[in-house]
């Protein structure tokens, strides 16, 4: 089906997030505004104004009512789905770069960037369920990676937080003692910046993206390399179906020699490839920029990603994808 | 060395040039490339150590034998004539010329030393002078001084050279036995250089042999595909062998920049040029000929690069490469080269000038061999304002007689085409227009091989087209070419028969608006691939001339070379590091279809490795021709098993990955049962996992609406 081209941002894109019930699609941009549309149609519904910088980042609670951004103007907002009010504000000494709420929404953790000589740390905080009662407080500061970290999701049972970033290197912590458990294998790791981590439905599997021109599946609990798929591009957003054995893989050339190219040269494609036999399956063209971010809806049967260009593409799957067979 | 400023002296002079020192980040000035200011590097304090070393030792002077023996009266007039010659050369140092007498009788020894500023002066004044014939019976014997250790060494007495044991060398050629009939091909990607086989039935390459920092800048294969020649600072080498690469020799060229071998790879020719010590010099050139087997100096050329830059612009700092060129077919007979008003052609057996003479051609520009004969073809340009017609000549090597030559008006430029089997030379004649403001484009057809040597004239049926590429189907009679104004220019292909009359050229056919600006023709002739590199993005045509047919139109986007295997059963485009991305390449079927795509990061080479010439004979291989398909039946079947092989591999590969999947998945699935109970209090109790809110029931609902009854009256 045509896709719906949303252009609601003035800038390029950076995270892209539905919520659970999969009829809310939340977008964050460079321009300081994070939007919320219509799952379905594309419609824009809100905005949520405050943010005083580019936003890299949101998350949606299980019942749709709190949302929680990080933004490059040092701070994490949580806000009310609904009305669009901050409810919030966590002050940092430097711009946040990721949040995930845990299983239960009752804590987040939340990433920061290295910033005037100060390391990047990852930040677990208390979530209150009444806002008023909201502090903070962080409840471990964990510290250590090299560099940017560029994601940090929760574990099963958010007993471990899962990071990975600049150094390339996707790091296993224990989220009540800070204690790191794993590290995935020199080997077998990514080469290059791992730009984007995402988890399975039901968490039992991760998957990492990297600059590197690779996507690599791992086993959430144990950190064992499941699976490798190859690109040409250096992948910047990856995203899982929750209803066929797909993957998707974003990217394209750096941003920063895009204009010197043809647009053929960047192959600003999303990658479908079969999760199983990590084999390409097909591509969505469409974006003239880099794809930053991608999304499944959690029914599986639309998907949108949005690129450098500043559009967010929403494509509903033809009836032909179901069918695919390899 | 500058002196060092004390910290005082620096304020004061900032104070002085009105310039704040806080603010003045030193570490962002940059001295213009080559400017110094006075102020000597570390680096080349070092140099000049080296250079004063040199001083030290007896590098600059030179022996000088042979000389007349004089008595004390013309002892002025001698020293007069040795000090003319070997000023010419360089700066004789003051007092640098001594010429020792005999104390009693007072006459000369028959010798002198001569002392130059530098020891490339006194390296060249050896090379110049030695043998050089004063009258006849005092030729110069022009020694280095420091060679007379070596010459202390020489045993009195001559002792035979030991001769080594005769050990059979490995078989160089066994390539060519594979099994399957499969071609090599080397690639350079990053540090790694790697040798493969090309294994179309499997669609992919199979390794033979990898390498890092084989070659420190790039790898070449011998003409004949014997050795795999790499490139490194002391010299050059060759690899080779049954199994592996190994090396089979060395030529010592310290920092050798460009080679080429002979055809018949009996030679290989080595370059190297040497940046001058005083910047107004040119560059002096060193051009080494080896034998590759036994790793022999044959000869070897030095000299300024002027000396060397006769002729084609561009190459290596003027030079154009190679500067000699190899004739006589595959015996490495002849080479030559051009040089002022004269082409010098070598011969093999002596190395030196054929009849110890250049061939005297005035203003020469080009020349270049038949592929076959030893005949040269030269092309000497318009002289005087149009007032000498430019030239094309065809030379008879070694009689140094011409066999044909054809005068040509108003020409601004020539490009020699020959045909492979040396049977036709094309000359592409650019021609001025009356007013002289443009050229257009004819050729001159020669017929080699014919009586008397027929030339015919072809010009293009518009005659305003630019010609943008030309090139003669190997081994056939057939010719293509690009003309016409980019973007969509056309291409045409002539034939140099025309039905029956095998002695008239005629065209086949005009192919309107291609996107292309190369021809790649099999070596095999019969099929092309006309390719638009560069501008045009990488478009693939692949053609069929006997049948004046496409065959199949591809794209391989930025792709920058196309190189044909050496059977013309596969091509192979690639896109080297000349891009940034995509580097990598395509094997294609000589019918267009993709086979396989390799991705290779700074990707810098790729060459398939030739084939020595077929041992059958001409009507060995008609028969086969004939019966084709009775010796292609084997392989047939050979395709079949192969891909029966595959497809069964593949189903077994995809069967395990399935089932290794499944027993992860199943696995997770396990684990999050496991869980559920902990997350349901994680989330306060909500009997929550995603499975059961979107299981979906189908439940069927019957309503009774209404219910009334009739009677049907039966008649």
């Amino acid at each position: 089906m045509r896709p719906i081209l949303m252009k609601g941002h003035e800038r390029p894109l950076t995270f892209l997030k539905y919520n659970r019930d999969g009829d809310l699609l939340f977008s964050c941009a460079k321009d300081h505004d994070p939007t919320v549309w219509f799952a379905d149609n594309g419609e824009r519904l809100g905005t949520y104004r405050g943010h005083n910088g580019a936003v890299w980042t949101c998350d949606i609670s299980r019942d749709s009512a709190r949302l929680i951004t990080g933004s490059a103007d040092q701070t994490a907002k949580l806000w009310d789905v609904r009305t669009g009010t901050p409810l919030f504000t966590f002050n940092f000494d430097s711009p946040t770069r990721s949040v995930d709420f845990s299983v239960g929404d009752k804590l987040a953790v939340i990433t920061t960037d290295p910033f005037m000589g100060l390391p990047s740390a990852i930040h677990i905080k208390r979530i209150a369920r009444d806002p008023e009662d909201q502090s903070g407080e962080s409840v471990l500061t964990l510290k250590g990676p090299q560099g940017r970290i560029n994601r940090a999701v929760w574990g099963p049972l958010n007993r471990t937080i899962v990071s990975g970033g600049e150094d390339s290197v996707i790091r296993v912590w224990d989220s009540e003692t800070g204690k790191l458990l794993k590290e995935s294998d020199k080997e077998e790791s990514h080469k290059k910046t791992i730009t984007s981590l995402t988890k399975a439905v039901d968490g039992s599997h991760l998957l990492s993206g990297s600059l590197d021109k690779s996507a690599k599946l791992w086993d959430s609990r144990t950190l064992k390399l499941v699976k490798t798929y190859v690109t040409e591009r250096p992948v910047n957003a990856v995203a899982m179906s929750p209803l066929l054995e797909h993957i998707v893989l974003g990217g394209g050339q750096d941003a920063s020699s895009v204009t010197t190219t043809d647009h053929r040269a960047g192959k600003f494609e999303a990658k479908f490839y079969d999760k199983s036999l990590t084999e390409e399956i097909g591509g969505v063209k469409g974006h003239f920029g880099p794809i930053n971010a991608l999304a499944f809806n959690p029914d599986g049967r639309s998907f949108s990603s949005g690129g450098e260009d500043g559009y967010v593409r929403l494509h509903h799957f033809d009836q032909d994808y179901f069918n695919i067979k390899i | 060395m500058a002196d060092v400023m004390s910290m005082e002296d620096l304020n004061a002079s900032a104070a002085r040039l009105n310039v704040d020192l806080d603010s003045l980040d030193l570490d962002s000035i940059r001295l213009p490339a080559g400017e110094t200011f006075g102020i000597i590097s570390d680096d080349e304090d070092l140099k000049e150590e080296e250079d004063f070393e040199f001083e030290e030792g007896f590098g600059n002077i030179i022996v000088v034998d042979n000389l007349p023996v004089v008595p004390k009266e013309k002892f002025d007039k001698l020293e007069g004539v040795v000090r003319k010659i070997y000023s010419q050369i360089g700066v004789i140092k003051e007092d640098g010329l001594w010429m020792p007498t005999d104390p009693d009788t007072q006459k000369t020894l028959g010798y002198c030393f001569i002392e130059y500023n530098t020891p490339q002066e006194a390296e060249l004044a050896k090379e110049k002078t030695h043998g050089y014939k004063l009258d006849r019976s005092h030729i110069f014997s022009v020694n280095m001084f420091d060679d007379i250790e070596k010459f202390l060494k020489v045993p009195e007495q001559w002792a035979p050279p030991e001769s080594k044991p005769y050990t059979p060398g490995e078989n160089l050629q066994k390539w060519l036995m594979d099994e399957k009939a499969r071609d090599q091909f080397v690639i350079r990607a990053g540090t790694d250089t790697e040798v493969l086989w090309n294994d179309a039935r499997q669609s992919k390459p199979e390794l033979v042999y990898k390498r890092s920092y084989w070659t420190e800048s790039f790898v070449q294969w011998s003409p004949l595909g014997t050795y795999l020649a790499t490139v490194h600072r002391q010299g050059a080498a060759v690899w080779g062998g049954a199994t592996t690469f190994n090396r089979l020799m060395r030529y010592q060229h310290s920092q050798v920049k460009l080679i080429d071998f002979s055809p018949g790879e009996r030679f290989l020719v080595t370059y190297s040029s040497q940046e001058p010590s005083n910047p107004r010099d040119t560059h002096r050139v060193v051009i080494n000929i080896f034998d590759v087997r036994s790793g022999k100096l044959m000869r070897d050329f030095k000299g300024s690069a002027d000396e060397f830059a006769i002729g084609g612009t561009g190459g290596v700092s003027g030079v154009s490469w190679p500067v000699f060129r190899w004739g006589g077919g595959r015996e490495d007979l002849y080479f030559a080269r051009i040089g002022k008003n004269a082409v010098s052609v070598y011969e093999t057996e002596t190395f030196g000038l054929i009849d110890k003479k250049s061939i005297k051609v005035e203003n020469v520009v080009d020349f270049s061999w038949s592929p076959t004969d030893s005949i040269l073809a030269l092309f000497v340009p318009e002289l005087g304002g149009g007032n000498q017609p430019a030239r094309v000549s065809l030379v008879q090597i070694p009689s140094k007689e011409e066999l044909r030559q054809k005068n040509l008006f108003s020409v601004s430029d020539c490009k020699l085409y020959w045909q492979s089997n040396g049977e036709y030379l094309a000359v592409k004649v650019d021609r001025y227009t009356k007013t002289k403001k443009s050229t257009y484009t004819g050729f001159e057809l020669f017929r080699i091989k014919e009586r008397d040597i027929p030339i015919e004239v072809l010009e293009l049926e518009n005659k305003n087209d630019k010609i943008i590429a030309f090139a003669w189907e190997p081994k056939g009679h057939r010719f293509a070419v690009i003309h016409g104004d980019n973007p969509r220019p056309d291409v045409s292909f002539y034939s140099m028969r025309s039905g029956t009359n095998i002695g008239r050229v005629s065209k086949l056919a005009t192919l309107k608006g291609k996107q292309a600006n190369a021809l790649f023709w099999s070596p095999g002739g019969r099929f092309i691939i006309l390719a638009g590199l560069k501008g045009f993005n990488g478009q693939l045509e692949f053609y069929n001339v006997d049948e004046l047919e496409t065959m199949a139109q591809a794209e391989h986007f930025m792709a920058t070379d196309v190189e044909w295997d050496p059977t013309g059963r596969y091509c192979v485009t690639a896109v080297t590091s000349v891009h940034e991305m995509e580097n990598g390449f395509n094997v294609w079927s000589f019918n267009g279809k993709l086979l396989y795509r390799i991705l290779k990061d700074h990707f810098f080479q790729f060459l398939w490795r030739p084939r020595p010439q077929s041992f059958l004979t001409a009507e060995k291989e008609e028969e086969i021709a004939k019966n084709l398909k009775k010796y292609s039946k084997k392989y047939e079947a050979e395709d079949q098993d192969v891909s029966m092989l595959l497809s069964e591999q593949d189903r077994e590969k995809r069967k395990m990955l399935k089932e290794e999947w499944a027993r992860w998945i199943g696995e997770w699935k396990r684990l999050h049962e496991e869980e559920k109970l902990e997350r349901q209090k994680l989330r306060d109790g909500e009997a929550s996992d995603e499975e059961e809110e979107y299981e979906a029931k189908e439940v069927e609902v019957e309503e009774l609406l209404d219910v009334s009854e009739e009677v049907i009256s039966f008649d």
